[in-house]
């Protein structure tokens, strides 16, 4: 009887591709993905391809890729971007740890502290810049707090070397680590840690043994962001540091390229480079983070 | 931390410090306040000063500096240039990236982890590495220093951001109002429109002002992108900066302080309705989903 | 949506396909005007599926729904003409109760002054007149159910889809509700498809019982048909026939009786569901059909294990001599440890090959 209806009749292609979630409302996603397609993914292979093709044909396709690794002045600007980027992004998140676990919870002030913190992260690299090149100069609040507290009895020199630029990012990128860290151990349901209490785990114990293992997925891409905001970094490198010299980084070689020298291959053979490196520090990190646990932080029912 | 071992009826009363760790996290955290106060009020004292050589304050006050700054930098057109650019990213890329984020949210399709990296590669490469080539290209169509290259430069960074933002929201909405939507007669636009629209402004509002926080501080794209008319505040504070020869110190100064200003009117607007965590917090799972 | 009666709906070979699994197979039923039906089965029998198939929220895979001779199967949720009401209510958060029950009067441009007096009738039927300016978050989940069941109504749709409506209620409130529907139906005689995993709810509310079990339907019936003999083990189980047994069937007795052994017990069966089969067979029986004392030849002796006391009667954990479990309801008080000799009466012995 029935048994003949279900038999044999395949089902239209629209109900099999319904089936899969291929329907109508897909096309609304059409819009958004045109646009990157045309503006982030055309450009960025038009650029991969454009770092080929070397001004002149010099070299052949890998031309400007063999001049940039020849050059040591330029090949030095990876081992800078690293040598500023690093330090500043794992400062950010190991800061934020101990802060973090500390302000779970409700804890007095917490809410002012987090909104003086976004003030930070909102004024941007350029106006830290601005503010510190006042602040960390020779004449500047900090040198003349240290020199009248006898800790020091020459300026020290924190602006137009790295230093400053490490310092930018950590004005700018601690909060958001910060802030990051602490959304994460928010979703980390305290009744577990009170469960470890009760089985005898001290502070330090409970911290180490469940803490921080739920909370190290969160950490893994917490520094990938962080990394990522100092990897670019530009603004405060050209303003605070010094482009030429110790804060020639991979960003400010690739402007030069293309503004000053109007080097467009090169320009984007530096890109090419730098998303390479950069991509190549996140995969490795969300690689280690794969092999944590990271499924539910919020315990059962909670 | 003896704190930690309190049962649970008292745990709703706020901590406070008690132990030498929180000290020493207390102690961190009000450095860190000291030197971000000094940076600004670095920028502030310096504005207003006339002449600040070696001592710990400027020798006079004036607000003359604000002047020269609003004259000299034309100002005036540069707020101008911001509002409309800050203005049109948010509507754009609401209007482009709250669709996607619907289907994103209700729907699973093969390829779907593969449309959010998508969406999600533009937040995790530096700005400058697609947007020297996305200049090149629009110097090529003749948009490079147009106000119109600068929008279009600005939205490529913030689709993605309100489809992380929206996304997460729009899946917490229980998909069965608008099945019962549906089961009332209602067709796929009145479902949107009378049902999903109201439940997502909240979304839409943090999505909105977010991005407008964003595209203000935002300084890669428009640097790269803008010409003379076409500047905002933010890139043409930094040549103002990087010229310091030109233009009196404390003229720049003035002219951050208002960039700053503008910022945290932005930003004041925008905290009354989203937490300060939220301004953060919506990168939180780029590799889920 | 204009108004139309019918005489029957009918569902054939409706089938569900996942793009792994196949969560429904080969549905055949056919619903009369004003009958209430409910899909019975576990979690993840299949019958969610069906409900939604119904709605048309689902597409289907293969079989057609038809009113009369009317396909709707082709046809959006919005333009079948049917209400639902979902487990977790599924009220429109920004919207007050009126408007939510007027909600789909406006999608079909009804006039405002019907609209009113619908309304007004509808959330009087559910005795929710005080509460029509209130937004659903103020008020309890009875309340908001009732919400739920008048925007599904005040349409006057031509069948209503319940998807486990009382699920989400406590116990309490459950049974009143069920009282309630109960009421419901009798008034507004709508036709009613009702998907459950709650037997007694089913047994309760339906006219006929659906059940089903992976995908496929098993027994389709009257309540007190599948109650009562239940068509094979997965039935039999799913409907609290809690003692399942594997004997052995000796051929059938005098009277068309069917003799079965094993574990240490002898059993007579009379109408058993196998037939004249022989071999293995499984025995089913509800622990309250077993009770204390011989039955009709019926008779097994057991030493109590247990002992639960539920309120108005007991129920038993007990053990045969050969070591087979049995479970018996019983108002008389035993102790654990304690010998009893315990019967069933042979109509209520299903055995199944």
């Amino acid at each position: 009887m029935t048994a003949a209806v279900s038999k044999g009749a395949r089902p239209s292609l629209r109900h099999r591709l319904a089936d899969r979630g291929f329907d109508r409302i897909l096309l609304l996603v059409l819009p958004a993905l045109t646009f990157m397609l045309v503006l982030f993914f055309y450009p960025a292979v038009y650029g991969g391809v454009l770092s080929f093709q070397p001004l002149g044909g010099k070299g052949g396709p890998f031309g400007d890729y063999a001049k940039f690794f020849g050059d040591p002045y330029m090949r030095e600007s990876i081992w800078n971007t690293f040598r500023i980027a690093l330090p500043a992004a794992l400062f950010n998140v190991l800061a934020a740890i101990p802060i973090a676990v500390r302000m779970r919870g409700r804890v007095r002030g917490k809410r002012t502290m987090n909104t003086l913190l976004v003030v930070p992260i909102s004024l941007g690299t350029v106006l830290v810049s601005e503010g510190l090149l006042t602040y960390l100069g020779p004449r500047g609040w900090l040198n003349r707090t240290l020199m009248g507290l006898g800790i020091i009895h020459q300026p020290i020199q924190l602006v137009h070397n790295m230093w400053g630029v490490i310092i930018s990012l950590i004005i700018t990128g601690f909060p958001f680590a910060f802030l990051l860290t602490l959304s994460y151990i928010s979703g980390i349901n305290p009744k577990m840690e009170e469960a470890a209490s009760t089985l005898g785990a001290g502070p330090w114990k409970r911290f180490r043994y469940v803490t921080l293992p739920l909370l190290a997925p969160g950490l893994a891409i917490t520094f990938c962001l962080t990394f990522v905001l100092a990897f670019a970094v530009f603004p405060s490198a050209v303003l605070l540091g010094n482009p030429a010299g110790d804060s020639h980084v991979l960003a400010v070689a690739a402007a030069n390229a293309a503004f000053q020298q109007y080097d467009y291959p090169m320009a984007s053979a530096i890109s090419v480079i730098t998303a390479v490196f950069e991509l190549l520090v996140v995969a490795l990190v969300l690689a280690l983070r794969s092999r944590l646990y990271s499924g539910s932080t919020a315990g059962g029912k909670g | 931390m003896t704190t930690q071992v309190l049962a649970a009826g008292q745990r709703p009363r706020k901590r406070t410090v008690k132990s030498p760790f929180g000290w020493i996290v207390w102690a961190a955290v009000i450095f860190f306040f000291i030197n971000l106060f000094a940076v600004v009020a670095a920028v502030v004292v310096n504005s207003f000063g006339t002449q600040w050589f070696d001592t710990w304050l400027p020798s006079g006050w004036t607000l003359n500096y604000y002047a020269t700054a609003w004259q000299s930098y034309q100002l005036s057109n540069i707020l101008v240039v911001t509002v409309q650019v800050a203005l049109t990213v948010v509507v754009v890329s609401l209007v482009i990236g709250a669709p996607a984020a619907y289907v994103l949210a209700r729907r699973n399709f093969p390829g779907k982890k593969l449309l959010m990296l998508c969406f999600l590669l533009p937040i995790m490469v530096p700005p400058i590495t697609y947007g020297i080539p996305l200049a090149t290209l629009l110097y090529q169509l003749h948009l490079g220093g147009t106000l119109a290259g600068v929008l279009i430069a600005n939205i490529v960074p913030a689709i993605p951001f309100v489809i992380l933002v929206l996304t997460p929201f729009i899946e917490q909405i229980d998909p069965n109002i608008e099945s019962a939507a549906r089961m009332c007669g209602a067709r796929t636009w009145q479902v949107l429109l009378r049902i999903l629209m109201p439940l997502i402004i909240p979304g839409l509002l943090a999505a909105a002002l977010l991005v407008l926080v964003q595209t203000v501080a935002l300084f890669e794209m428009t640097f790269l992108v803008s010409g003379p008319g076409s500047q905002t505040l933010v890139v043409a504070l930094y040549y103002a900066v990087f010229a310091s020869g030109i233009r009196p110190a404390q003229a720049i100064s003035a002219m951050a302080v208002i960039y700053m200003l503008t910022t945290l009117v932005v930003l004041v607007i925008a905290l009354r309705y989203v937490s300060p965590t939220q301004m953060v917090a919506q990168v939180r799972e780029p590799s889920e989903h | 949506m204009p108004k139309a009666t019918f005489s029957e709906l009918r569902l054939e070979g409706v089938t569900r396909a996942f793009a792994k699994s196949v969560a429904l197979s080969d549905l055949s039923l056919t619903v009369k005007n004003g009958e209430f039906v409910a899909l019975l089965g576990p979690s993840g029998c299949g019958k969610s599926t069906a409900l939604n198939c119904l709605a048309g929220l689902l597409p289907l895979s293969a079989g057609t729904i038809s009113l009369d001779d009317r396909r709707v199967d082709t046809l959006a949720p919005e333009r079948r003409g049917f209400g639902m009401v979902f487990q977790n209510y599924a009220l429109f958060p920004h919207l007050s109760v009126r408007r939510n029950v007027a909600f789909g009067l406006q999608m079909h441009k009804t006039p405002k002054a019907e609209i009113a007096r619908r309304v007004d009738a509808a959330l009087n039927l559910v005795q929710l007149s005080a509460h029509g300016n209130k937004h659903p978050s103020q008020l309890s989940g009875g309340q908001q159910q009732r919400v739920a069941i008048a925007r599904a109504v005040v349409m006057e749709p031509q069948v209503v889809l319940m998807d486990e409506p009382l699920s989400n209620l406590d116990a309490k409130l459950r049974h009143e509700m069920r009282g309630e529907m109960q009421r419901l139906h009798r008034e507004l005689g709508l036709t009613t498809v009702y998907v459950t995993h709650d037997q007694e709810e089913a047994l309760s509310l339906a006219d006929r019982l659906v059940v089903l079990h992976d995908g496929r339907v098993q027994q389709i019936g009257k309540p007190e048909e599948v109650y009562l003999r239940p068509v094979n083990t997965f039935v039999a189980d799913f409907m609290g026939y809690r003692n399942l047994l594997a004997m052995t069937a000796d051929g059938e007795g005098a009277g068309g009786d069917l003799h079965v052994s094993g574990l240490g017990m002898s059993l007579t069966a009379r109408h058993p569901i196998a037939g004249d089969a022989r071999g293995a067979v499984t025995v089913a029986i509800r622990p309250d059909d077993l009770v204390v004392g011989e039955v009709e030849g019926n008779r097994i002796d057991v030493l109590v294990q247990s002992v639960e006391y539920l309120g108005k009667d007991f129920e038993l954990e007990v053990q045969t001599e050969q070591g087979a479990r049995l479970f018996l309801r019983t108002s008389e008080h035993l102790s654990i440890g304690q010998r009893v000799t315990i019967g069933v009466r042979p109509d209520r012995v299903m055995v199944y090959s």
